[in-house]
């Protein structure tokens, strides 16, 4: 084993409290993949360009792979673990990223939709060029993007309790 | 009949069969961060594999001491080639019948090549323990243009050639030449040209990129030494072809290696080939007896593992002055890095690059390919395509732009002048390949109509005049490109890979109630299989698609197939999933027979299950006979309601397709704005239209990507440029340009269920199309040719190179 000093660290991931101890330079990713099991968030580039390790901090969307396990002491994260209906059933992004076709190999899904949610928080009825920018630290290498957009706009329609009208081609 | 019974359409619509937009189930999992990739996997007591990488591209390496690393509270191992040697695994065979080092064997041949193999209990201590080992190197020249590969004095990268006068694909004339390939007829086409009323000749390079998927290349090995057993998970685009490389490298049985790819995240091409880092976990865990994870970081995926393209060719087409194309000559030079790695089936050394008389009814042609040694990284992986189609699709379609510009004629026209015509299908090529099926010219017309073609070029010419009169410093492109695709490798008789003919294969059980689970030699990365291959089932055999589960991946419960890649899944193994579901569906109709107490010629399918002729009420559903398959089969038949079908093509399919990209360049900042992209795909008969369109989508971005910026370069001594993210062009949802998706149908008339494949089609076509725009843009300023890629800042300098800046 490694003699490196262990730290102790308490967050809040989707709800639940946890405490572990861990090296400082153990990266937030690893921490939730390997310590907590949430192997949701993925591992595309770790120097945070293709957005796979998205999750969210306090509130923010946050790129997992640059950040340590410690600059997330006390924090609030949600995973895409954390992201359907409390009932168990798909969210409406969840649902518009699977009626829209807005994924493919489903690697970069977890991050895309996490970052997604943040972004409706954000600005809860976003035009097309609004998501674009929004989601543009999230690289997808299967879709082309236009299928994920039209899931994000199906997912603010649902929440804002408005008819989704396709986008006509 | 009551009123509750379903209508024939409500029947056939609870099957969810070819031709609808099904959702996908594979969604349900990845939406919910539930997937299963290879690094999610965690065994009792694994160890992580990485690598001590050569920041060299051409040295000797003099002296590696691992005694500092092994030091570190944590290390278990550090492997060198001289560890590899005591199993005979210090080097491995290639899909290219050459031979790669597993770790270094005395020297490196390109920058990052793996040197050492460090094994740790966890990725942190295994990083730390690399910086630990410490290499000796002495620096040798380094080759990397390939066109001084062949000259006299060119370093000699490959010493364990040497003296060996004859390669894998004939005789080699030079110490860094790996093999020449020729096709076609050299004296009638020299004739062509003699005779020819206009000839043109360009050298139109594809630069080297990488299919850089998301999930980059990993695996876990784990060997059970008391039974003998070897379990390797991988992110395997072709499990099967891994075990059996396993096999014989290992000389381990092959019924005691299980190889299973779980979810897969993108392959493109890069997941086909065996890796050093795959030979070394497996070492590893034959060495320590616990389970060794390597999973690759970004860096290391575009500098070492599989690169694509880097073709230099020389392209000559003879005509007449009405723009009858009479002859096609075309010399590549082609780089291979450091070992010949390309994974093309064993006979085709440059791929199916004979496509390169594309779409067009050229009497004759001839192809000259010259395979190099040079210090870069191996590979040469069909990115996105079927195996070096996309390097002869944009070869053919910027030449016959460069002819139509020498001939003041129109592209479009050009193109549509020299198309293979309807009624010559099936249709024998130059260079020795026979078309199945198309009709290029309904294609054409539709896509010109849709886009309004003419109309562009009545707003390009005036654009032209704008500019010329300093009213405006935008340019306007407009790219075309008609391509002929041939994928779906392969048939045995020209086709195997290591031996091993490129069939495929279904497995299809239904149980007692009616439900169904198959299994296949294919395994998706995306692709969405799991939603497919039960469409086609669904509809050949009348069970609900959402009753059928399918299972790709682990060698121990599929049938032996060789993958997907090259856009051969729904070509090869989608016709053994019809077929095998057709054997099923015959045995059906002897037990409805039965059932009916009528004679089975005298049952009609309808849907979801047999009716006797003219008596309609007279029925027995799929879901009856499976029960009765297993219940009360006919006296004297096996009970049961299984089939298997492993299915050898006749030939390949021949999808085609006619895109068009309109592009607005800014010639004072090289910025270009791509204005409509209309791509219109024939792959024949369309399983799931929504599967298909989101594949377009998918493969016109890494098309746009290509053609754009994206480049794996190299400096003059051998450093890898763009290796991460920052520097390798990935487009993000702000400079993807918007799509518009078109088809016709042509199905193929030797596949079974008419479907031709699609995957690849708009990375294929995509290149030339993007690339067309540019030039075309260009052209007025006295242009013939830009080489790719073309980011703004090549653009900039093209336009300030034509006198576009003043």
């Amino acid at each position: 084993m490694s003699d490196i000093e262990q730290i102790p660290v308490t967050m809040t991931v989707n709800g639940k409290k946890v405490q572990r101890f861990v090296e400082p330079r153990t990266l937030l990713i690893h921490f939730l993949r390997e310590d907590l099991n949430l192997t949701g968030p993925h591992i595309g580039c770790e120097t945070s360009h293709c957005g796979a390790c998205t999750v969210e901090m306090n509130g923010m969307s946050v790129k997992s792979c640059t950040l340590f396990a410690v600059q997330a002491n006390a924090a609030e994260l949600t995973t895409i673990e954390g992201m359907a209906n409390a009932d168990g059933t798909l969210s409406a992004l969840q649902e518009g990223f699977r009626q829209m076709h807005g994924l493919q190999c489903g690697f970069c899904t977890p991050g895309m939709i996490t970052r997604a949610h943040t972004l409706l928080q954000e600005n809860p009825n976003p035009t097309e060029d609004e998501i674009r920018m929004g989601i543009s630290g999230n690289l997808c290498r299967c879709t082309g993007y236009q299928n994920i957009v039209k899931a994000i706009q199906y997912a603010a329609a649902k929440l804002n309790g408005t008819d989704f009208q396709e986008a006509a081609e | 009949m009551n009123d509750m019974t379903p209508t024939r359409e409500q029947r056939e619509a609870a099957l969810e069969g070819m031709g609808c937009k099904r959702k996908r189930v594979e969604d349900i999992r990845f939406t919910q961060g539930k997937g299963n990739y290879v690094d999610d996997l965690k065994l009792p007591g694994m160890l992580f594999g990485d690598f001590v990488r050569s920041p060299y591209a051409h040295a000797k390496v003099t002296k590696i001491d691992a005694t500092e690393a092994l030091k570190l509270p944590g290390v278990i191992a550090v492997l060198t080639a001289e560890d590899l040697k005591g199993v005979n695994l210090a080097w491995m065979p290639t899909l290219a019948g050459d031979v790669q080092m597993v770790l270094a064997d005395g020297k490196v041949l390109y920058q990052n090549q793996e040197v050492a193999f460090v094994v740790a209990e966890n990725r942190y201590i295994a990083d730390d323990a690399i910086q630990l080992v410490e290499v000796e190197y002495e620096e040798l020249p380094v080759l990397v243009d390939p066109f001084k590969s062949m000259d006299a004095d060119a370093p000699v990268l490959r010493p364990d050639l040497e003296g060996k006068t004859e390669g894998a694909h004939g005789p080699r004339k030079h110490h860094n030449h790996i093999f020449t390939w020729e096709v076609g007829d050299k004296d009638e086409t020299s004739r062509a040209f003699a005779e020819a009323d206009v000839t043109i000749k360009e050298m139109i390079s594809y630069h080297r990129t990488h299919p850089s998927p998301l999930e980059t290349c990993q695996c876990v090995a784990s060997m059970d030494k008391v039974n003998g057993e070897l379990t390797v998970w991988g992110t395997f685009q072709a499990p099967h072809v891994i075990r059996t490389v396993a096999s014989l490298l290992s000389t381990i049985p092959e019924h005691k290696i299980h190889v299973i790819a779980p979810d897969i995240g993108g392959g493109f091409g890069n997941k086909v080939g065996a890796y050093p880092g795959y030979i070394c976990s497996i070492v590893a865990s034959i060495v320590t007896g616990v389970p060794i994870k390597w999973v690759e970081d970004r860096m290391e995926n575009l500098s070492t593992t599989s690169f694509a393209r880097d073709y230099h060719m020389t392209a000559e087409i003879a005509a007449k002055n009405d723009g009858t194309v009479t002859g096609l000559k075309v010399h590549v030079l082609a780089d291979h890095g450091g070992f010949d790695a390309c994974a093309d089936p064993s006979k085709w050394p440059a791929g199916f690059f004979n496509i390169v008389t594309g779409s067009y009814d050229f009497p004759t042609a001839h192809l000259e390919v010259d395979g190099v040694y040079t210090n870069k990284a191996p590979g040469g992986v069909a990115y996105r395509c079927s195996f070096r189609v996309t390097e002869a699709a944009y070869c053919i379609e910027r030449a016959m732009d460069i002819l139509a510009q020498k001939l003041g004629m129109d592209p479009a026209d050009l193109r549509i002048k020299n198309f293979v015509k309807p009624e010559q299908f099936p249709y024998q090529s130059a260079l020795g390949w026979e078309y199945d099926s198309g009709d290029y010219h309904t294609a054409m017309h539709k896509a010109m109509d849709t886009i309004g073609y003419r109309e562009l070029r009545a707003e390009q010419k005036a654009k032209q005049e704008a500019f010329r009169r300093g009213e405006t410093r935008e340019i306007m492109g407009i790219g075309v490109s008609f391509f002929t695709e041939i994928v779906g490798a392969g048939p045995s008789k020209n086709c195997d890979i290591l031996g091993v003919a490129m069939f495929d294969s279904a497995e299809i059980r239904v149980h007692p109630t009616g439900s169904v689970i198959s299994r296949m030699g294919t395994k998706s990365q995306g692709q969405g299989h799991e939603t497919t291959w039960a469409q086609i089932i669904a509809t050949e055999i009348g069970i609900p698609a959402a009753d059928i589960m399918v299972e790709e991946g682990n060698t121990d419960t599929a049938p032996y197939g060789l993958g997907t890649y090259g856009s051969r899944s729904t070509p090869v193994a989608g016709a053994a999933i019809a077929l095998a579901a057709r054997k099923i569906r015959n045995k059906a109709q002897m037990i409805a027979a039965h059932m009916l107490e009528v004679s089975e010629y005298d049952l009609d399918w309808d849907i979801d299950g047999f009716q006797v002729k003219g008596n309609p009420q007279a029925r027995k559903s799929m879901k009856e006979i499976a029960w009765a398959a297993y219940h009360a089969p006919p006296p004297g038949m096996e009970p049961g309601l299984e089939a298997v079908s492993y299915y050898d093509p006749p030939n390949m399919t021949y999808p085609f397709g006619a895109y068009f990209c309109v592009m607005d360049i800014d010639v004072d900042t090289g910025v270009a704005k791509t204005r409509r992209f209309y791509a219109l795909d024939d792959c024949g008969t369309r399983i799931n239209p929504m599967i298909i369109e989101g594949q377009v989508h998918g493969g016109l971005t890494e098309a746009f990507a290509i053609a754009m910026g994206q480049e794996i370069r190299y400096d003059e001594i051998g450093n890898v440029m763009g290796a991460s993210f920052m520097d390798f062009f990935i487009p993000t949802a702000v400079e993807t340009p918007h799509w518009e998706t078109d088809h016709t149908v042509t199905p193929s008339p030797h596949h079974p269920i008419g479907a031709k494949g699609v995957g690849e089609s708009p990375n294929v076509g995509g290149v030339p199309a993007f690339s067309n725009a540019v030039n075309d843009a260009f052209q007025f300023l006295g242009s013939t040719h830009i080489q790719m890629p073309h980011d703004a800042w090549r653009l900039w300098q093209a336009a300030k190179n034509l006198g576009a800046h003043g």
